[in-house]
């Protein structure tokens, strides 16, 4: 079960010609999916991109009717290949993941698929994840497009130019027989707006049609003389043939005045922040209506050498506003210029920063950087911006993530810190997901992080005679490829290496997408193949399963046992505990409709007393959980904060079990709370509150007749 | 920089913490805009912001003007630029902090409609002292930077409305005017949404009222003790005369913790042992020799040993706050259970001396019982078993005095008050040290015996410095580095250079 159900909303996607989609980024993509015949869609999740992937899932059932296939692929690889449905058939299809990590998973299939070339329009969309939303390396996907010759579309962050550039890009992909990847940043993924919509369209022919009459031909296959033959068919034929259709269809825009001495090229997902500062800067409004030439590429790649000449002759300098780097656009235009003989000057990255999102403030910046040059008398009055307040700085605290009230995850890593207290410490190579969260305070565990489902892979260096390197893997990325490059690598090698494998029944960082070892129900996939049985197949025989990771004395035992088991070859644990969101979300309104209609429910949560604390916090040291929190000391004396558990306690125990095996303090305390109780159960409570009263109430007068 | 005043377009920046609603809270104000002829477009960045990482919902509105057929669609921004924000709204009082160190709090343009309650982050929460910010800085700091500030607790103000923080914080935006929308616009989002109506209708009402009238929270000033019983008179009647008045307060809270604790000659050697301090005390800085012995000694003598744990879990005043705090109904129960990992060494300090002391040293005396004590220990309190063997536990007070702890603590003390009487004749600010290093005792077990070891460190520091000019400076950035870090990092680090200074 998803983070996020958007059942509710895929119902937009039904709507017909001439009716107002309003909506978010990801659901008017899929709109434009449907509106644009495709045949199949498929893509692995990952920010900004789950949110698609779940719409996808949501909206099966509407794809179902249209006789349009979904698949939810096992990685981007895995998504990348699903393309190869284009190559022989007339088939359009759409796939989705976050880049630049998924290009790079997926990028042996695409290097093929690029070569071989296609018949039916093929769509990669992919959500950039730069930025200040970013949670990965800063790269361009743009390098995958230029040396692969896919063509790059990165459209105006409003919903008509990005459903424009969905169904424009299956026409491009088709005219060009190349793959067409569709970048959106994250916020253009979530960004709301209207678009009129079209009716949806069945493709004209189907996966499953294509699969009864299968097609063959030679020449699309990578294979020696075909491959070279594609290299000169990607230069010579489909190369041409895009930028004759970029051009021709209009794809690019044009903003501002037609003749002036100076302009600005923009990639089209920063058009609006571009139009901001120059708005700031009084040379645009609210509408675009700027006071410069500007030439806004919703097609980063290929250029159309016309355009760029016509817009930059007779131009003393352009500025090109291209994020990321290294920056390919402005290498470009400046040799298209210099073969054309245009002495325009090329500004670019000599004034804007080289690294680092281009934010509002940063194109301000740079427009008003480029206007003192070249226009003075345009340049904006630059106020100096307001000296940070150093003082203030220091009193507002950072918010690293961290794991969620509850995570079966944090009791691994108490564990683990306690391990470390005995045995001193650790190499942790760590992986991609929630259990990343383990590097940040309080837990400060983990030395690299190499990729998704590579923990295991990231230790296999380390094979010292002493001490065992600890390996972490989510259960998603054991999916995605941990089994083969972590276990399987391990088990060929005789790597002596302990491996963690985090299993909370989902990929739970992406929003709780169901995988193969889920424990839910699923009626569209095969759930419930446990994680244990996988890792004995591939050949290991130290495995232990804790099937409760908030028992931290067993989390703690085992993984010490690992450490220390003379046992050779890889050790591996598989820690089982449901994700605690995904949990929550399920259990609640079951309980809350149990207890309305008079079931006996127990619901727990902790607290602490006051009075024995003693300030010190160790137990959030050992835990960093967000219920788990501090507050002025109730007691005059004490000066430090008391620790103290709010409301938000969903009872998972992990910090009563972390103060039993660490040998905390006595101040954890369970509250069970149980609802609409059994007629006996009632009975012996209140006996038991009887007896316990009196004798509490002699203890209170004994405490009165001492006291002050 | 130039801007045009006069604009059409209100941009709004929410600041929020994961959980907070804040994704609730723009998409009422969305559609807010959108029903009351406005243009508006949201943009966020989800992700791992969503577990408990601070977070912008960025909402930008355009009046939208009578279809002219020429006309485009606004071009909105997608983030929020420094100095071009009309509203922040801000769900946590350093999240307003934050708005106002990004630049997005201007005094020419800003509205800033910020929660005042706290919600600690983790670098607060895991310092072993006191890592809390100063929240008066972000408040004094968001009335100069903001054209107008509305700022109330508007987490309690949701608890009492029984509602949630993103309909109070609708209701402020509301109440605050600064969209150009009356309120009922703002009541018909919520009734549209379709969800929980009633109890985001009753956030939203405190919210406008409070944002109209923020009740400042008077903080509520303890009164001095008084006393209830005729030991307690004669004792307060003795601090009166005994000590000097700046340190009455204290040592009053001190005899009643001890007369609890123990009975009233334990706070009578209490006043003792204080007066010995206070003695040697040169009255300067209003006696604050004596001022902080009263509050360290008190805690010292109060030290938590087994007999006072078990003595606090069985007691009616906690049987009667856990019962309010589970806010369970009539017809639920409550049961309690403590988390309690007695180890061998915490049995034998409520032992007898001699008999605690030979357990602990006998080697296989003390290996054959540590069986008995190496798991932590699941204690219903609400059952009769556990209550009664707690109560005994507690019983044993009478007997305390002749535990092998209190033998040791009594000990410790002398020491500690001989050493600090003994410096305050020459230096009473480094004698001042000496007494504050028992905040380093805190705990139990491993964690206790970590600060006892700094604690006695420190001491014998103090010795070594007596007689240099900057001595208690000194000895006070120790007992800061004490409290810096678990590891002791910051503490060994100090040490090491002041023991590199006395061998130089």
């Amino acid at each position: 079960m998803a983070e996020r159900s958007f059942a509710k909303e895929v119902e937009k996607l039904r709507l017909a010609d001439g009716e107002t989609f309003e909506g978010e980024g990801i659901l008017a993509v899929t709109k434009g999916l449907l509106q644009a015949g495709v045949a199949y869609v498929g893509g692995y999740q990952g920010s900004p991109i789950s949110h698609l992937m779940d719409v996808f899932a949501d909206a099966d059932p509407l794809l179902r009717e249209l006789g349009v296939h979904f698949e939810a692929n096992a990685s981007e690889a895995a998504a990348a290949a699903m393309l190869a449905a284009s190559v022989n058939y007339p088939l359009r299809g759409a796939v989705a993941w976050k880049s630049v990590v998924g290009t790079n998973v997926a990028s042996d299939a695409l290097s093929n698929i690029a070569s071989g070339g296609v018949t039916g329009g093929a769509l990669i969309i992919v959500g950039e994840d730069y930025g200040e939303g970013s949670s990965i390396m800063q790269e361009r996907t743009h390098a995958f497009a230029m040396k692969s010759q896919m063509w790059l579309l990165d459209p105006r962050p409003n919903l008509p130019s990005i459903v424009a550039m969905v169904e424009k890009g299956f026409e491009l992909s088709e005219v060009s027989n190349t793959p067409v990847m569709l970048e959106l940043r994250v916020r253009a993924c979530h960004v709301t707006g209207s678009f009129v919509a079209k009716d949806n369209v069945r493709p004209a022919m189907t996966v499953g049609e294509a699969a009864a009459n299968p097609k063959r031909d030679t020449n699309r296959i990578v294979l020696p003389p075909a491959n070279f033959a594609h290299e000169h068919e990607k230069i010579e034929r489909r190369w041409p043939a895009a930028v004759n259709f970029v051009r021709d269809s209009h794809l690019n825009e044009w903003f501002g005045p037609e003749r002036d001495e100076i302009g600005i090229i923009v990639q089209g997902g920063l058009f609006n922040t571009l139009n901001r500062a120059l708005e700031l800067s009084g040379l645009s409004d609210g509408y675009g209506s700027a006071q410069l030439p500007i030439y806004c590429l919703n097609v980063t790649y290929p250029l159309v050498p016309e355009e760029v000449t016509t817009f930059c002759r007779g131009k003393k300098a352009v500025l090109i506003v291209e994020e990321g780097q290294p920056e390919f656009i402005e290498h470009e235009l400046n040799t298209m210029l210099r073969r054309a003989g245009i002495d325009t000057c090329i500004v670019g990255k000599d004034i804007l920063p080289r690294a680092g999102e281009y934010t509002g403030q940063v194109l301000c910046d740079g427009v008003a950087t480029f206007l003192d040059k070249w226009s003075p008398e345009r340049a904006p009055d630059r106020s100096m911006p307001a000296p940070t307040d150093t003082e203030l700085a220091k009193e507002v605290p950072p918010r690293p993530a961290g794991f969620c009230t509850g995570c079966p995850e944090r009791p691994i890593f108490s564990a683990m810190k306690l391990v470390q207290r005995e045995l001193g410490e650790l190499h942790v190579s760590a992986d991609i997901g929630c259990h990343l969260f383990s590097i940040l305070p309080p837990f400060h565990i983990g030395n690299t992080t190499m990729g998704y489902g590579l923990g295991t892979a990231g230790a296999s260096a380390f094979k010292p005679a002493g001490r065992r390197a600890v390996a972490m893997m989510g259960d998603g990325g054991f999916w995605h490829n941990g089994l083969t490059s972590g276990i399987g690598n391990a088990v060929f090698n005789k790597d002596d290496t302990v491996t963690i494998i985090v299993d909370n029944g989902y990929s739970a960082a992406t929003g709780g997408q169901d995988i193969l070892s889920s424990r839910a129900d699923n009626p569209r996939r095969k759930t419930k193949n446990p994680i244990e049985r996988a890792v004995r197949g591939m050949g290991v025989n130290w495995v232990r399963s804790i099937n409760r990771t908030y028992d931290v004395t067993a989390m703690r035992d085992t993984l010490k046992e690992a450490l220390t088991s003379r046992e050779a070859g890889p050790k591996v644990i598989v820690a089982s505990s449901e994700c605690m969101l995904n949990l929550q979300r399920r259990e609640k309104p079951l309980r809350a409709r149990a207890e309305k209609e008079g079931r006996r429910v127990v619901r727990d949560r902790f607290g602490i007393d006051p009075e024995t604390c003693t300030g010190d916090h160790a137990c959030i040291r050992l835990s960093g959980c967000p219920s788990l929190s501090v507050r002025q000391n109730p007691d005059p004396l004490r000066q430090d904060p008391v620790t103290h558990i709010d409301q938000s306690c969903v009872g998972c125990g992990n910090c009563g079990e972390v103060s039993h095996a660490a040998v905390l303090c006595p101040s954890f305390y369970r509250t069970r709370i149980v609802s609409n109780p059994g007629a006996f159960e009632r009975l012996l409570d209140s006996l038991r509150r009887r007896i316990i009263g009196w004798f509490q109430m002699q203890h209170e007068r004994a405490i009165a007749a001492r006291a002050f | 920089m130039t801007r045009a005043t006069e604009r059409d377009r209100i941009t709004l920046a929410i600041m929020a913490l994961g959980g907070q609603g804040g994704g609730v809270l723009a998409n009422w104000i969305l559609d807010v805009a959108n029903a009351n002829g406005y243009v508006a477009q949201g943009t966020s960045v989800p992700g791992v912001a969503q577990r408990t990482g601070a977070t912008i919902y960025y909402i930008e509105m355009m009046k939208s003007l009578a279809t002219s057929g020429n006309q485009s669609d606004p071009v909105l921004a997608m983030m929020p630029a420094p100095g071009d924000v009309d509203i922040v709204v801000a769900s946590e009082l350093m999240e307003a902090g934050r708005a106002i160190l990004r630049g997005f709090v201007t005094e020419d343009r800003t509205t800033l409609i910020g929660s005042t309650h706290r919600i600690y982050a983790i670098s607060e929460k895991s310092a072993p002292g006191n890592g809390i910010s100063a929240s008066e800085r972000i408040i004094d700091a968001a009335k100069q930077r903001a054209a107008r500030f509305i700022g109330f607790d508007m987490e309690q103000a949701a608890s009492d409305a029984g509602s949630v923080i993103s309909s109070v914080m609708l209701g402020a935006l509301a109440g605050s005017k600064a969209l150009p929308f009356p309120r009922d616009a703002f009541a018909e989002a919520i009734r549209r949404s379709g969800k929980a109506i009633e109890a985001n209708l009753s956030g939203f009402e405190a919210g406008i009222s409070l944002a109209r009238d923020p009740q400042v929270s008077s903080r509520t000033h303890t009164a001095p003790l008084r006393p209830t019983s005729t030991a307690g008179r004669s004792l307060a009647e003795a601090i009166e005369t005994m000590l000097p008045e700046s340190a009455r307060p204290i040592a009053l809270e001190g005899v009643a913790r001890l007369m609890d604790y123990q009975d009233r000659q334990y706070a009578e050697l209490y006043l003792d042992l204080l007066d010995r301090i206070y003695q040697c005390d040169d009255g300067s800085e209003d006696w604050r020799l004596t001022q902080v012995t009263a509050r360290h000694l008190a805690l010292w003598m109060a030290y938590e040993d087994t007999i006072r744990v078990a003595d606090l879990k069985v007691r009616a005043s906690r049987s009667r706050r856990i019962a309010e705090e589970s806010r369970a109904g009539n017809d639920q129960l409550v049961r309690v259970t403590d988390y309690l990992h007695p180890r061998i060494e915490e049995v034998c300090d409520i032992l007898p001396r001699a008999l605690g002391s030979a357990i602990l040293n006998g080697k296989v005396l003390r290996s054959v019982l540590n069986r008995f004590f190496s798991g932590g220990r699941h204690v219903e309190t609400t059952r009769l078993r556990w209550y009664f063997a707690l109560r005994f536990i507690a019983s044993l007070r009478r007997w305390r005095r002749g535990t092998l702890r209190y033998t040791t603590e009594m000990d410790r003390i002398e020491a500690w008050l001989d050493l600090a009487a003994d410096i305050a004749s020459e230096d009473s600010a480094l004698a001042i040290e000496v007494i504050n290093a028992q905040r380093l005792l805190k705990g139990y077990s491993d964690t206790f015996e970590r600060g006892f070891a700094r604690f006695e460190a420190i001491q014998q520091l103090a010795r070594g410095l007596r007689g240099k000019p900057d001595a208690a400076s000194r000895l006070r950035t120790l007992n800061e580095a004490a409290l810096a870090d678990e590891e002791g990092k910051a503490f060994d680090y100090a040490l090491a250079e002041e023991c590199n200074d006395a061998a130089a």
